[in-house]
């Protein structure tokens, strides 16, 4: 199966829970099966069964509500990356997060943020891919990227001073 | 040139998403810029961290059993799809050979069953109609021995209104058989006896068969290797009668 585990690690990404994550893969199999003639050869397959799998979240329950959180949480980011100052020495924070903290952080992302995250540094997939995979023009994807590491950033240094204080 | 300018293309550049020329631009600049070069290093520490924590869930085994089944599953329900159409193509070319075969298979029939009309005409027409003449089915039936690969047995007509005027060899695609000819009343019956060949079986598909030829009453029927049929303009009752009186006798 391609990209079977990728799918599955992003679905769960997604979704937050095994079961809804193993749905979200299969309906996304049965469909990119049944659309294939809708592939056109030669471009990105990756992009074209990523974005099936996120089209099919998008539309089920739990995207929906994931997408009408984002669309509150999203205003606040900016202000929330704002505080973060270059002097902050993160690189000390992240020699001191373990895996688990950036994993909670990474949960606390909104889905919006998280899913450009995951196509980037865990997928590893180009802008260009990234953008195609969402529907958006690189721009978008450029500055949603930019967003999404300061809150992630920010969401880290939370979980590590709640750490520190427990 | 000021962090200012770099700054913002930092994410870019560790995403490898800045053009070549850029790209040494940028490794110059963190050579000689502290700061630029500590925020990189954060950046990449930070990516690092998020593509180690991002992968995190793995499928378990009893499901990519699952959808691999699936995904066999429907693989084979689009094999069999996929000869649908084959399946189609196949049975129209079967129906096709099967409504051309019969086709040909009447057209085959009423060639044979014109032949014999022919002949049957023909000797009526023809000043010496049989070869051999006799009422007496004594004297015509070893008439015909090696005349043909097969014998066979002619009724008894005493007391009948069927009289045996006689016979001959007639040929029904290439094949050797015996013509008797007989009378009743006014009318000329003709009897052919051949061997029953694939070729006259295709003909007369029933063992038993009757009906009507360019107006002629023909009766057919096979027995014991060979193929009878009565043919004339006579009535259907006249030849069915002479039939039975063959039947019979072991025809």
């Amino acid at each position: 199966m391609p990209l079977f585990g990728s799918l599955y690690n992003f679905a769960h990404w997604l979704t937050q829970n095994r079961e809804e994550a193993e749905d979200l893969v299969q309906e996304t199999y049965v469909k990119a099966l049944k659309g294939f003639g809708s592939f056109q050869p030669g471009t990105n397959f990756r992009a074209w069964i990523f974005r099936i799998l996120r089209n099919t979240f998008l539309t089920s329950l739990t995207g929906l509500a994931a997408t009408r959180t984002v669309a509150l949480e999203t205003a606040d980011v900016p202000e929330q990356a704002a505080a973060i100052s270059h002097e902050t020495p993160e690189s000390i924070l992240l020699e001191q997060a373990g895996q688990q903290q950036v994993q909670a952080a990474l949960e606390q992302v909104p889905v919006i943020f998280r899913e450009v995250l995951l196509l980037r540094d865990v997928e590893e997939m180009s802008y260009q891919e990234i953008a195609d995979t969402l529907a958006v023009p690189i721009g978008t994807v450029m500055s949603r990227l930019y967003r999404a590491r300061k809150a992630l950033q920010a969401a880290l240094e939370s979980k590590i001073q709640e750490a520190k204080h427990v | 040139m000021f962090d200012d300018n770099w700054r913002p293309k930092l994410d870019q550049y560790l995403d490898s998403e800045l053009s070549a020329e850029e790209m040494r631009g940028m490794n110059a600049h963190l050579r000689e810029c502290v700061s630029c070069a500590s925020d990189a290093l954060r950046r990449l520490q930070l990516k690092r961290a998020t593509r180690l924590a991002g992968q995190r869930y793995e499928p378990s085994a009893e499901f990519r059993r699952r959808i691999e089944r699936q995904a066999a599953a429907r693989n084979r329900s689009r094999r069999i799809l996929l000869w649908v159409p084959v399946l189609a193509a196949a049975m129209l070319l079967l129906v096709s050979a099967v409504t051309l075969g019969r086709w040909y298979e009447r057209t085959r029939s009423q060639q044979f069953l014109a032949e014999l009309a022919d002949i049957h005409v023909a000797d009526m027409a023809s000043p010496t109609p049989v070869d051999v003449v006799s009422s007496d089915r004594h004297t015509v039936k070893p008439w015909f021995q090696g005349k043909l690969p097969f014998t066979f047995d002619l009724p008894e007509l005493e007391g009948t209104r069927y009289k045996l005027i006689g016979g001959r060899v007639a040929y029904l695609e290439q094949e050797p058989g015996a013509h008797l000819l007989y009378d009743v009343g006014l009318h000329h019956i003709s009897v052919f006896i051949f061997r029953d060949r694939a070729e006259v079986e295709r003909v007369f598909p029933t063992r038993d068969s009757s009906g009507r030829v360019l107006s002629f009453h023909v009766e057919s029927w096979a027995a014991g290797g060979l193929r009878y049929i009565v043919f004339g303009d006579a009535s259907l009752e006249s030849i069915q009668g002479l039939s039975r009186l063959l039947k019979q006798a072991g025809g």
